[in-house]
């Protein structure tokens, strides 16, 4: 896990130079790492009013990517339209480019999609069913014809959740905790094996603890899974990702890896958020 | 302000106030009067032959009413293969889908059927199936009361598919599931106590109407096997038997309302418990 | 935590070409939508034949009499004449009758429901009333019957001439032969039909008001009674008309207990002990004897009346229900 030394102003001094980003585009990150997502000029509306604007953005594979930003600056409408989920609100509109590996998510069939990009919410949404069926849910309704049982233990075991609820699958989903709810989500997401994870501040509803149980998760999960995670807490993404984009108004200030955004950001305004100064 | 004032403000609002508790006292003994009469009229006329024997001969005592439950059965039956799938599907249709006028259209109809009185959908139906085959028949009772079911299921459907949260459909779909395999897999499901218990409040509430079958399904002292013949039903025959100038069947009316109105209030009442119990598991 | 777990390789079957599973997607979609629309709209038809269908059966005697169907005091089916009118003012009758002893009682236990008795009392007191909302019309109509006629014809209405029959101008309402059923007798019948829309409307109504209501006028002095009287329920003045309306569109309807107390007969009679009838009870009681087309005919004309009229009201009744809850009750 990265260690980060905010406001450590003779680290910053001697990064300083190198970290002179002149234009909101990740050059640094494309050079190390393949690229999962890449966003081009995104323009989002709701209706007529705008939310998203000419967002640039190219999201590292098997790399925790942390959104940032005040509310309301645009990072969960953002978020929602990498799984194409704002289109079950009417009157929405995109603009723009996204691709998934090279491929356009909006010539993609949408359910495919969203097998391959799963999200996770900011509350836990759990069905009314069983745990096992919770986890179950997705490998059926893609059509999965094989041992369900095996699959259902390893989401939940990567979800770090199997401990807790192995003898009692078959019971409702509600008799958990918050924060096993919140895992058996993940799970849930996990088992049809996504190529991404989405997190729209998967721990805003969540204690301390539990918060820093899933981030432990998290780090789990980068070896098999792309992950972007909204979040409001500035210590979270600084403790839990490796690349950060700030957004503010809709458009994207600045995105390079956590520990340079953290330590030396090279926007006024994204320095200006970071040290608490608004948002 | 004067003393005498005072006193007759204040001796006023002790009677007013007394007086609404004696209303609302006065309605409710009401309930328990008429369920305590039926009990007592109904109990000591109850018996085995009421279930199990065809009515005797008009003028001859004894005899009983199992025609007419079990017709009754069979237009309740027919009502609910009629009338419930409309209603579901159209609460299916404004809760998940409806476009903006259409659904304005339709919920506006709905209520307007459902304030319709039921002796003019007896009218209705009378003119739809009745006067084309000049006879009377248990599928004409069936149309009348599937007609009335309607507007009672979908509002009950739509009000229970709108309680479920948007996040369920939510995670249903960021899985990939489509919006008619949320609907299925999950909306329904999760709303299915809400709508099955107002299916069994319309079947209930249908139950117990007379108006609409005196010239649709009319009345039968005989079995009536299928559903092209003129059907007896416990209310018709409630209404006939009363009616009449017989001590016994007058009896036979007693009973005959004591199992109906037992049928109805339990109905309801496990109705109601049922949605009380499982808003509350769901708040938890 | 199980590393090994993660690196279980599982395949979820790619879908058979994109192209294909998109049409199907699209299609279960779209099928649906199609579906739950279609059986909406039957809703629609349903409604429309069943305004057609009356407008249609019902051609005969409106040629034959035209308006003055609604004026004709005489309903021979002997003669092939038929007015609605004593049905007409039978219905007004009843109705009024029974809104003039529902209102009170209904507004009243209202009030001690949502006003003074505790929420727990209250729930259960309302459910009991709901309960007594479920109870069929025709049982209502076998307990008139057997027990409200006799003591109509007994105590009741020799009291009533006794005493009022006596006053003048309101005597006029209480003289005649007493047979224990009538107008009267149906009119009280419907009134305990009707009470338990009032109450349950109203009391929602009442509940909604704004604590700071109430709690102004006491600031002042005012006695719980005058609080409510002259703050809250002239706020909730919209909806409790709302209830009313609905009540009586109820009461418009309602055939078998009016029918088996009402004495079913064509009159118009300023006593309220005369046996009279209605036009739901009419169409009930004649239906089945009807010979000849006219006089079906007729029938039918009398229930495109009172579609009419409980179509209008039940309207008027939602208007004024929507308005207290949009407007928060201010006064009209």
């Amino acid at each position: 896990m990265p260690s980060i030394s905010q406001g450590s102003n003779a680290t910053a001094a001697r990064l300083a130079p190198q970290m002179r980003m002149n234009e909101p585009r990740s050059m640094a990150a494309e050079k190390e790492a393949p690229v999962r997502f890449q966003i081009s000029d995104l323009n989002f509306f709701y209706g007529p009013k705008q939310a998203v604007f000419g967002l640039n953005l190219n999201i590292p594979k098997n790399k925790v990517t942390a959104l940032i930003g005040p509310s309301g600056c645009g990072k969960s409408t953002f978020l929602r339209t990498l799984n194409r989920m704002n289109e079950i609100i009417r009157n929405t509109r995109v603009e723009g480019e996204i691709l998934l590996d090279g491929q356009e998510i909006h010539s993609m069939d949408v359910v495919s999609l969203r097998r391959r990009v799963g999200m996770v919410f900011q509350r836990p949404n759990p069905f009314p069913k069983s745990i096992f069926e919770n986890v179950a849910y997705g490998l059926r309704i893609n059509g999965y014809k094989g041992r369900l049982d095996d699959l259902v233990e390893s989401s939940l075991h990567r979800a770090a959740l199997w401990d807790e609820v192995k003898d009692y699958l078959h019971k409702s989903a509600f008799a958990l905790s918050g924060g096993q709810q919140q895992r058996l989500c993940i799970a849930r997401a996990l088992a049809v094996n996504p190529e991404v994870l989405l997190l729209d501040e998967p721990c805003s509803a969540l204690d301390p603890v539990t918060t820093a149980k899933i981030e432990e998760l998290l780090f789990h999960l980068k070896d098999s899974c792309t992950m972007a995670i909204v979040t409001h807490n500035m210590q979270q993404a600084a403790r839990a990702s490796d690349f950060t984009a700030f957004m503010l108004d809709g458009k994207l200030i600045e995105h390079s890896e956590t520990s340079k955004l953290f330590t030396t950001p090279a926007d006024p305004r994204t320095e200006a958020y970071i040290t608490g100064r608004f948002g | 302000m004067s003393n005498a004032r005072i006193i007759w403000r204040k001796s006023l609002n002790y009677v007013m106030l007394s007086l609404t508790g004696i209303a609302a006292l006065g309605v409710v003994s009401i309930l328990f009067f008429i369920l305590g009469y039926l009990i007592w009229n109904g109990g000591k006329s109850l018996n085995w032959s009421f279930f199990t024997q065809l009515p005797k001969p008009v003028g001859e005592t004894g005899g009983g009413m199992a025609n007419a439950i079990v017709g009754s059965l069979k237009l309740l039956m027919l009502a609910a293969l009629m009338g419930l799938p409309v209603g579901l599907l159209t609460g299916v249709y404004l809760a998940e889908f409806g476009g903006k006028t259409f659904s304005f259209v339709v919920r506006y109809t709905t209520d307007l059927l459902n304030g319709v009185p039921s002796i003019v959908i007896g009218i209705f139906a009378y003119s739809l199936v009745v006067l084309p085959v000049k006879h009377f028949s248990a599928l004409a009772g069936g149309v009348a009361l599937g007609i009335m079911v309607i507007p009672i299921t979908v509002r009950s459907t739509e009000e229970f598919l709108r309680a479920v949260p948007g996040s369920l459909r939510e995670g249903a779909m960021a899985l990939g599931a489509s919006k008619w395999k949320t609907i299925v897999t999950v909306v329904l499901p999760a709303a299915s106590g809400g709508i099955l218990t107002g299916m069994l409040l319309a079947l209930a509430r249908v139950a117990g109407e007379t108006a609409p079958l005196l010239f649709t399904a009319f009345g039968n002292r005989f079995w009536s096997p299928g559903f092209e013949q003129p059907t007896a039903s416990l209310p018709v025959m409630i209404y006939t038997y009363a009616i009449a100038p017989y001590d016994d069947w007058h009896r036979q009316a007693w009973a005959a309302g004591l199992v109906l109105l037992g049928l109805v209030l339990v109905a309801n009442l496990g109705a109601r418990l049922l949605l009380n119990r499982g808003s509350a598991v769901r708040s938890t | 935590m199980s590393a090994a777990a993660t690196t279980i390789a599982h395949e979820v079957p790619p879908q058979a070409g994109p192209r294909a599973f998109l049409r199907r997607l699209r299609g279960g979609d779209e099928i649906a939508h199609l579906i739950t629309l279609t059986f909406s709209a039957l809703i629609l038809l349903i409604t429309s034949m069943l305004v057609y269908e009356l407008w249609a059966n019902s051609h005969l005697s409106r040629a034959k009499f035209g308006w003055m169907f609604f004026w004709t005091r005489v309903w021979d089916p002997n003669f092939d004449n038929f007015g609605a009118a004593p049905f007409i003012y039978g219905t007004l009758v009843t109705s009024a009758v029974a809104l003039c002893l529902a209102v009170p009682l209904g507004l009243a236990s209202a009030i001690f429901l949502s006003e003074l008795a505790p929420r727990k009392v209250s729930d259960v007191i309302s459910f009991l009333i709901d309960l007594l909302a479920a109870v069929p019309s025709v049982i209502y109509g076998l307990l008139g019957i057997f027990i409200v006629v006799p003591v109509m014809r007994t105590t009741i209405g020799p009291a009533l001439i006794h005493t009022l029959g006596n006053v003048p101008y309101i005597g006029a309402l209480f003289h005649g032969p007493n047979y224990g059923v009538g107008f009267l007798t149906a009119g009280i019948v419907l009134a305990i039909m009707v009470v338990p829309f009032i109450i349950s409307v109203s009391r929602e109504v009442l509940l909604t008001v704004p604590r700071e209501q109430r709690e102004a006028a006491l600031a002042m002095g005012a006695t719980r009674w005058e609080s409510t009287w002259k703050v809250v329920v002239p706020w909730a003045r919209t909806g409790i008309m709302g209830s009313v309306f609905l009540a009586l569109a109820r009461a418009l309807g309602e055939t078998m207990a009016v029918t088996m107390v009402i004495g079913n007969a064509p009159t118009i009679a300023a006593s309220l002990l005369s046996p009279g009838d209605t036009i739901a009870s009419t169409i009930a009681s004649q239906f089945t004897e009807a010979t000849g087309d006219l006089y079906l005919s007729s029938l039918i004309e009398l229930g495109l009346v009172l579609f009419l009229i409980t179509f209008i009201l039940n309207g008027m009744a939602r208007i004024l229900i929507v308005a207290t809850e949009r407007g928060g009750g201010r006064p009209a």
